[in-house]
């Protein structure tokens, strides 16, 4: 459904700041998949997703997702079939405005705006109820502001929004990685029920291994804007920390430095 | 002083509540969009040219005005464009438009310093027609003061409509968080089109209708009006609060407005040199956007973590 080939990546070509970020990445993503994706700092993990959401024009290649020819798409008609959820919480959401009010953007995101009202008792109910599935108590406080939510708070509504208005693909850049442990596992676990609920296609940024091979049915490992290493099904289930440090060790022809990769 | 403080309280009325369609003009786009806009320094005297010569030349002045919103309209989708289809910064946008209005409402009133119109043929006389009222002294600040009352009621209302709306929505997302926008799908350069054409709109009804009540119009009527605007809007936000509802936020900017006029008439009443007066705005607008800081410091040491809602 999702289909990468030979895309590659310059930021400021042609200054001194030239940086090839993305040097001829192929990938092709099955309905359904949810895709680890791991490697360390400035391998260019970021940088793939940004493409596929067309935050900046590629070099060359192209991304094709269910047919549709997203490579010179503006970023906000890509919102239609991809949604996202970013490693700061503050970004995802408006913070001046209540849960209600982002929902309901949401629930817009690749249809024509009007000028109704921006919700309806309908809308609003349906919004209750799948709040209520989260069990964090939001459900009573659809008229707050999203500022005043905790960053664990604001990154589950992030992950709603990112779920509502049915996206083709969702793409997760290190959203666990600002929350202390025990909410970044219950972000994690909503994640999963999400991606489930909705048969949605995931590519899933995680600085974490155990995570990175708990999670999803594939895993991609990155280096130098390359995809180094990948693997899938049973070879993925069977993946343990000590092969993947190797792996890594082997492709980045170093060894594992502080943090550069967690192991979690 | 004090009698004198009293009879500049119609002018002064009047004036405040003339500049308060302007201020929430301004209230769109620096409040709701995050977006300096400067432009409204050309496009309130567009809208006063706009009006004023339409009106000499015996066109109906409600007609003159509403022509003259949508001049001024079209000054802010200018600059929109030139930050979002350009990518020249915004204060920038706003200062090329303005610069460029100040020659083009030069053209409009036909190369003549000022254009003035008979007071008979402007909103104000015919207004005064129809009431029996005179169209100068007490009756003339009575009229206009009733007819912004009316139009900053429509205004207020429409506004408050509108940024309920799904366009309305979009374009608050876009001021709050654009990143949060463009991923939830919302079209950002559209919706500061809309938004600038809006405030601009309003600052030109604003100069349209200066213009009606002072019978004339000139390309200076408009020189500090951003800061006039500012002004307004901070006020507004000391007076009401941030936490309101909208409706009482909007009505706030005008009493921010109305109070702007009164410490500026208390100002001249205690003897300032009018040369002063811009000096005078501007420490208004620094204490204005003080208080709030200086509060923050003094009452909120007890409390810890606040996070800063403006992501
Ligand atoms: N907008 C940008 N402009 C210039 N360089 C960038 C930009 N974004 C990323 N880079 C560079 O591209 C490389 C890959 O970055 P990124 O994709 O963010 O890595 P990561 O795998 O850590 O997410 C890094 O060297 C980074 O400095
Ligand atoms: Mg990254």
């Amino acid at each position: 459904m999702l289909e990468i080939s030979n895309l590659h990546v310059i930021f400021n070509k042609g200054t001194v700041n030239e940086k090839h970020a993305l040097k001829g990445v192929d990938l092709k993503l099955e309905e359904g998949d949810f895709v680890t994706v791991i490697g360390g700092n400035g391998a260019g993990k970021s940088t793939l997703l940004n493409s596929i959401a067309g935050t900046f024009p590629v070099e060359s290649g192209s991304i094709v997702l269910d047919g549709v020819e997203l490579t010179k798409m503006p970023d906000y008609k890509r919102a239609k079939y991809v949604s996202r959820v970013f490693q700061d919480p503050l970004i995802g959401t408006a913070g001046n405005m209540s849960i209600e009010e982002n929902l309901a953007l949401a629930a817009r995101r690749g249809k024509r705006r009007t000028l109704r009202w921006y919700t309806n008792n309908e809308e609003r109910a349906k919004f209750k109820e799948l709040l209520a599935e989260f069990d964090l108590g939001l459900e009573d406080r659809m008229m707050q502001k999203v500022g005043t939510l905790s960053g664990g708070q604001r990154q589950a509504i992030t992950l709603l929004m990112a779920s509502l208005a049915s996206p083709k693909l969702l793409l997760l850049d290190e959203h666990t990685a600002a929350l202390d442990p025990k909410t970044a596992k219950k972000v994690l676990a909503l994640t999963e029920k999400i991606a489930k609920d909705n048969n949605l296609t995931v590519l899933m940024i995680t600085h974490n291994m155990s995570d990175a091979i708990k999670y999803g049915n594939k895993l991609i490992m990155m280096n130098e804007g390359k995809i180094a290493f990948s693997c899938e099904g049973e070879e993925k289930v069977d993946l343990t920390i000590p092969f993947l440090m190797e792996k890594f060790e082997k492709t980045v022809g170093e060894a594992l430095g502080g943090d550069k990769l967690l192991l979690g | 002083m004090f009698q004198g403080l009293i009879n500049a309280l119609p002018g002064g009325i009047s004036q405040g509540l003339m500049w308060a369609i302007l201020a929430l003009g301004v209230y769109v786009t620096y409040k709701i969009l995050d977006f300096a806009d400067l432009t409204v320094d050309g496009s309130l005297a567009t809208g006063g040219c706009v009006a004023i010569v339409l009106t000499a030349a015996k066109v109906h002045p409600i007609l003159a005005i509403i022509v003259a919103f949508f001049a001024g309209a079209l000054a802010g989708i200018i600059t929109a464009l030139l930050n979002t289809k350009l990518k020249i910064p915004a204060i920038l946008s706003g200062i090329l438009t303005m610069s460029a209005l100040f020659s083009i409402n030069k053209i409009i009133l036909g190369k003549r310093a000022n254009v003035s119109a008979s007071p008979k043929l402007t909103i104000i006389g015919r207004l005064a027609n129809l009431f029996g009222m005179s169209s100068s002294g007490l009756d003339r600040n009575i009229l206009t003061i009733g007819l912004c009352v009316i139009l900053l009621a429509g205004i207020i209302a429409f506004l408050y409509w509108f940024f309920g709306t799904e366009w309305g929505s979009s374009i608050r997302a876009t001021g709050n968080n654009q990143t949060m926008a463009t991923a939830q799908g919302i079209n950002t350069d559209r919706a500061k089109i809309i938004a600038l054409a809006m405030s601009n709109g309003l600052a030109a009804l604003s100069g349209a209708v200066i213009s009606q009540y002072q019978f004339s119009g000139d390309v200076n009527m408009a020189s500090g009006t951003i800061v006039i605007g500012l002004a307004s809007v901070v006020i507004g936000q000391l007076v009401v609060g941030e936490r309101g509802s909208f409706w009482v936020r909007l009505v706030g900017v005008v009493l921010g407005s109305l109070i702007y006029r009164l410490i500026f008439a208390l100002a001249v009443q205690i003897g300032l040199d009018p040369d002063n007066l811009k000096l005078i705005s501007s420490i208004i607008i620094v204490i204005a956007l003080c208080i709030p800081t200086i509060k923050q410091k003094f009452f909120s040491n007890h409390k810890v973590g606040g996070e800063k809602n403006n992501a």
